[in-house]
């Protein structure tokens, strides 16, 4: 995956190196921009059973930042914020490669290195009787609830460095 | 063989004549005897559904899910450019600015439309209400609803929105909308059952080229239509997935 450009991005940043599960790095520039979720909105995308992205709706091009294009075709960790712990990923593709439904809370990193706060719901798909890919939906979440999450993921990262 | 159509409750009721019109378009299109049967409410043809009585459905997008999944439906057709969007709405001098100004104990008027609930509750979420901490009043029509927020019976209200824009002037002068849903990928579909499994495919074309004709497009236009388009099992998975992750 390409790392993301200088050029691309508003505001000041700063840098970090991602290293996903298939050990792809991606170095990442980051800025402190929140946009925030809007009212009503899904965000819905579809993708296989790799996490490769195949479908996005509109307000997934628009709270991503990136084209339609650019999404499909592509892992989703294409949105993965570092302060996303490893931890969180790893549980949520543990939940859905056993058949069943992740719910949870996702900083999500755009393309001009801003970010987006959603409470996502992640749901296998099936086909007779065997997980054919992943639907994922994001909705506005609740903000007491995602200040929560924010927090105990910035602990989980902390241990995960040591 | 007589075939049972029947069409969501939640159609707007200065289109029952409309359906009438289609129905009989229908019947001449496709040669098939077909009998439309209008249910007054989601339970009566629920029942119906569960006793496999309907043949042929313009369903909303909850109950299609359940047609599709559970009855071995297939989604033929949807109305082009028509997409299910939900407003909550308050009274229009009511002390609510937005959702975020609503606190536990707030009363709900709801009719028994699931996806446009399913939506409503959807957009009360970020404030953290839920079943467990609002006050469900479930009513009859929009109409009922409207009423209720008017008489100050309830605090907000949740509308399939095309039904809150069909009310008169008068009443929706004196409400306002919170929050409006903009998901534009649910829609209701037309599906066929089992028992027209032959037929599918010939349904399915005669409803795409339906505007091409003028008796066709009279009777679309008596429904609010300009054309039918045709959905892939692929678009109604999408959707049934939708609704899936919102429950």
């Amino acid at each position: 995956m390409e790392d993301m450009r200088p050029e691309n991005i508003v505001g000041e940043y700063h840098e970090y190196t991602l290293t996903f599960y298939d050990g792809t790095t991606r170095k990442v520039l980051v800025t402190d921009i929140e946009t925030p979720y809007p009212d009503g909105k899904l965000i819905v995308s579809s993708t296989d059973t790799q996490g490769v992205i195949l479908h996005a709706n509109q307000a997934f091009v628009d709270m991503s930042g990136y084209t339609r294009e650019e999404l499909i075709g592509q892992p989703h960790y294409i949105l993965r914020h570092p302060d996303m712990p490893r931890a969180a990923f790893r549980e949520m593709w543990r939940t859905i490669q056993a058949g069943k439904v992740w719910r949870g809370y996702i900083k999500n990193l755009r393309k001009d290195g801003g970010f987006y706060l959603v409470y996502a719901t992640i749901m296998p798909n099936f086909k007779d009787g065997k997980i054919v890919g992943y639907t994922s939906v994001r909705r506005k979440p609740s903000r007491r609830k995602m200040e929560e999450a924010l927090r105990q993921y910035a602990e989980i990262r902390k241990e995960e460095e040591k | 063989m007589t075939f049972q159509f029947t069409i969501s409750p939640d159609f707007p009721p200065n289109r029952i004549a409309g359906w009438y019109i289609f129905n009989t378009w229908l019947q001449k299109a496709s040669g098939l005897a077909v009998h439309l049967e209008m249910y007054p409410d989601f339970e009566s043809q629920r029942r119906a559904i569960r006793e496999d009585r309907v043949d042929m459905i313009y369903a909303n997008p909850y109950d299609a899910a359940m047609l599709i999944r559970e009855k071995g439906f297939v989604a033929l057709t949807r109305p082009a450019e028509k997409v299910d969007e939900a407003v909550v709405v308050t009274r229009a001098d009511a002390p609510y600015a937005s959702v975020d100004d609503l606190k536990p104990g707030t009363r709900v008027a709801m009719t028994n439309d699931p996806a446009v609930n399913l939506l409503g509750m959807m957009m009360l979420e970020p404030v953290e209400l839920d079943g467990s901490n609002i006050g469900v009043r479930e009513v009859k029509s929009y109409a009922v609803a409207a009423k209720l927020l008017v008489q100050e019976k309830a605090d907000v209200a949740f509308f399939l929105k095309e039904a809150f824009e069909k009310l008169t002037n008068l009443t929706r002068e004196q409400l306002k909308v919170l929050v409006e849903s903009q998901i534009e990928d649910l829609y209701h579909l037309f599906l066929v059952g089992p028992r027209l499994g032959e037929q599918r495919e010939i349904l399915r074309n005669l409803l795409v080229e339906m505007h091409t004709t003028p008796q066709g497009k009279d009777a679309l236009d008596n429904l609010g239509f300009s054309r039918w388009e045709a959905v892939s099992e692929s678009d109604a998975e999408f959707m049934m997935n939708l609704i899936e992750a919102l429950k």
